[in-house]
């Protein structure tokens, strides 16, 4: 059977919700994180390509507030609200946060990754949303899809293959 | 884009001119490793969107051989030097010694190969430009990785992440005759170099 899905992408320092059937998608996470919430009983799935820990490091005129961990969780979770979807019912699957290259002086801009994933975590527990399943780290990239009707988030790297989550 | 909205026709020409330089030298060193003559194309200056840079290579998911260094001293930024797998394989073909089995995997051998010929030219591009401008330059130890264009370039778009949503990238590809591309070298400097890189060469920025 073919099914006509609908495919919502979302890029760097974006973020974006699909609901009903249809799949959301951000390719090539490197050391950024994609963060996904999904309420499954509005069958609403959203998807934030996070790049930098936080905020406070913003020196831009206009905050783009889908660029952080600790806004842009915020941000999307009120995106899904308005949809229909409830905070409470919410969890969270998150992949990415690698260190693509291993260098012997480890400066701050060079553990983002690491910190990206951290922050993510640190705001989902600050807004009591339980962190259900992640693929976080190593020294790959990927690209992850999250269907709709199921939650399930599909993982694909060039070195691990595809997994799910 | 504050910090770009002023950038001249005249800085973009020697934005240009210093990816010329660089990719220039470099060019010379890969055709001399390989014994062939090596072509460039014209070095463009752009200021792109995030989203748009892994374009410029196929797309964020498209596989590629990437040497990355970053660039410390006067001017600081991000140098990558990007090929596609079938051009790393053609290119490793073109060397001696090196006898290629496999077109999808890598052996250790070629990638210490590759590593070593994405040093050779990330280091001929830099001391050029380091000549050039007569700022100190000096590269970190280059690493190699072999992922999803996407992946790896952000990672040099940090610095830029933190000013606005795209960066400046002067991007320069080379062809062996006129069949197919062999690699792409992407400079980018840190928002903080432009203003040393024009002033070492006597240009007027704000």
């Amino acid at each position: 059977m073919i099914e006509d899905l609908q495919i919502v992408k979302v890029g760097m320092a974006d973020l974006n919700v699909v609901q009903g059937s249809g799949i959301i998608r951000t390719t090539g996470l490197g050391s950024c994180v994609g963060l996904t919430l999904y309420d499954s009983i509005a069958q609403i799935a959203g998807m934030a390509h996070v790049m930098l820990p936080s905020s406070d490091t913003a020196r831009e005129g206009q905050l783009n507030l889908m660029k952080y961990a600790d806004t842009a969780i915020p941000v999307l979770i009120e995106k899904m609200e308005k949809l229909g979807g409830q905070r409470r019912r919410m969890g969270a699957k998150m992949a990415g946060g690698a260190q693509m290259f291993a260098f012997n002086s480890m400066s701050d801009t060079m553990r983002i990754g690491p910190r990206n994933v951290e922050n993510c975590k640190e705001m989902l527990m600050k807004l009591s949303i339980p962190l259900l399943a992640e693929d976080t780290g190593g020294n790959f990239g990927r690209t992850i899809e999250m269907n709709c009707q199921t939650g399930i988030l599909h993982i694909r790297s060039v070195q691990m293959g595809v997994k799910e989550l | 884009m504050e910090i770009f909205r002023n950038l001249a026709e005249v800085n973009v020409d020697v934005l240009r001119e210093v990816g010329n330089i660089g990719a220039g030298h470099a060019a010379t060193a890969l055709s001399r490793l390989v014994d062939k003559p090596i072509d460039m194309a014209v070095p463009a200056v752009r200021m792109l969107p995030f989203d748009e840079i892994a374009e410029q290579v196929g797309g964020p998911e498209q596989i590629v051989i990437a040497t990355f260094l970053r660039v410390e001293g006067d001017a600081p930024g991000n140098l990558f030097f990007l090929m596609k797998p079938s051009a790393s394989k053609k290119l490793l073909r073109s060397l001696s010694g090196i006898e290629v089995v496999s077109d999808d995997e890598y052996t250790e051998m070629e990638i210490s190969a590759l590593s070593e010929i994405g040093n050779i030219l990330a280091g001929s591009y830099l001391s050029s430009l380091a000549d050039f401008t007569g700022l100190f330059m000096t590269p970190t130890v280059p690493a190699l990785a072999i992922d999803m264009a996407g992946a790896i370039l952000s990672y040099g778009l940090m610095q830029f992440g933190q000013m606005g949503d795209g960066a400046l990238l002067i991007d320069t590809t080379f062809l062996e005759g006129d069949e197919e591309v062999e690699g792409q070298f992407f400079l980018i400097p840190d928002p903080s170099s432009f203003a040393k890189i024009f002033r070492a060469l006597g240009v007027p920025y704000e």
